[in-house]
């Protein structure tokens, strides 16, 4: 499948995205963000970085970018659309996911290997893996604490739509596993069409064992919509 | 119980970046006329005891050392009674 990765001024995990994307076998194009085509058979990928500086709130310029409206249609028509940490705040502030990122709880940039949990594979992201299973993915950011309304969080949780949550290294969702003090120790979400994914970790950081693991290709080839298990 | 509300803004002379991005995420939303965007900070404290005169000493002495950078920031101070 190919993939779409927009870079905004102030990206810097696009070519990273291209990279990991390529290893696992996809095609991926650099997209700049005052482009305005995405193609109706293309996934979408908003890489992680500092858009804009994180002027005002992070992701709150590039959701103004000309490629968003883009971004926008092609999720509602079910394209996969995929927001990695400062992606996933974007994703957020143009309304495609519900809530907000905000300041880590401890005040600290976290920049570390965390274990997050998958909740459930039903969803083409978590597709290659079982419920419960453990997944060892490095994080970095410094606004990554999910908070949503309590009506919202209800509304993820019934629909099943937390994909992978924060936890320690025996599995357990216990607050010294959740690094940043998100709501309900929630990693990623995803839309209610289940096409929208955004998560704080970086899969494409491990997705070759020479980067010191591999637990983040089943995310990345779930979103191509290759097959189970490799 | 006294409320200070200090507001921090760059000083007219300092280029303001993240204005201007606000400024052109603006011009995309196809919002017409605004000519330029400044950003700063409102800062709100609350107070207990001490009389109004020598808190507001204070208040400046706090601005100015550490809720702004006088080479580059201006501020205002708002000093009112009540929580």
């Amino acid at each position: 499948m190919r993939f779409a990765v927009v870079q905004f001024p102030g990206s810097n995990c696009d070519q990273d995205c291209v990279h990991a994307l390529q290893v696992l076998g996809q095609e991926a194009r650099l997209v700049w963000h005052e482009e305005t085509k995405i193609d109706p058979e293309e996934g979408v990928i908003l890489p992680g970085g500092f858009s804009y500086g994180d002027y005002l709130r992070c992701g709150a310029i590039a959701r103004f970018s000309p490629i968003m409206k883009s971004v926008k249609q092609a999720a509602e028509r079910g394209q996969v659309v995929v927001g990695i940490c400062n992606g996933f705040q974007i994703l957020c502030e143009a309304g495609l996911l519900p809530g907000a990122l905000t300041r880590n709880e401890g005040l600290h940039f976290r920049c570390e290997p965390t274990w997050i949990r998958v909740e459930t594979p039903a969803s083409r992201f978590t597709s290659h893996y079982g419920t419960g299973e453990m997944l060892k993915i490095p994080i970095a950011h410094g606004e990554g604490c999910y908070r949503a309304s309590p009506e919202i969080l209800q509304e993820l949780e019934a629909q099943q739509r937390v994909l992978f949550r924060y936890c320690n290294a025996e599995g357990q969702e216990v607050r010294e596993g959740n690094p940043n003090g998100s709501s309900h120790n929630i990693a990623g979400i995803c839309n209610n069409g289940r096409n929208v994914l955004g998560l704080m970790p970086h899969p494409e950081r491990c997705c070759e064992a020479e980067m010191g693991g591999v637990d983040g290709r089943g995310i990345l080839l779930g979103a191509a919509g290759v097959g189970r298990k490799i | 119980m006294m409320k200070a509300i200090v507001t921090v803004t760059l000083k007219p002379s300092i280029l303001d970046p993240q204005g201007e991005a606000v400024a052109h995420a603006l011009n995309h939303m196809g919002v017409k006329g605004v000519k330029s965007v400044r950003i700063g900070k409102h800062i709100e404290l609350e107070i207990e005891g001490g009389e109004e005169k020598g808190l507001r000493a204070k208040l400046e002495e706090i601005s100015k050392e550490l809720l702004s950078n006088p080479v580059m920031e201006n501020f205002h101070l708002d000093l009112r009674a009540g929580g």
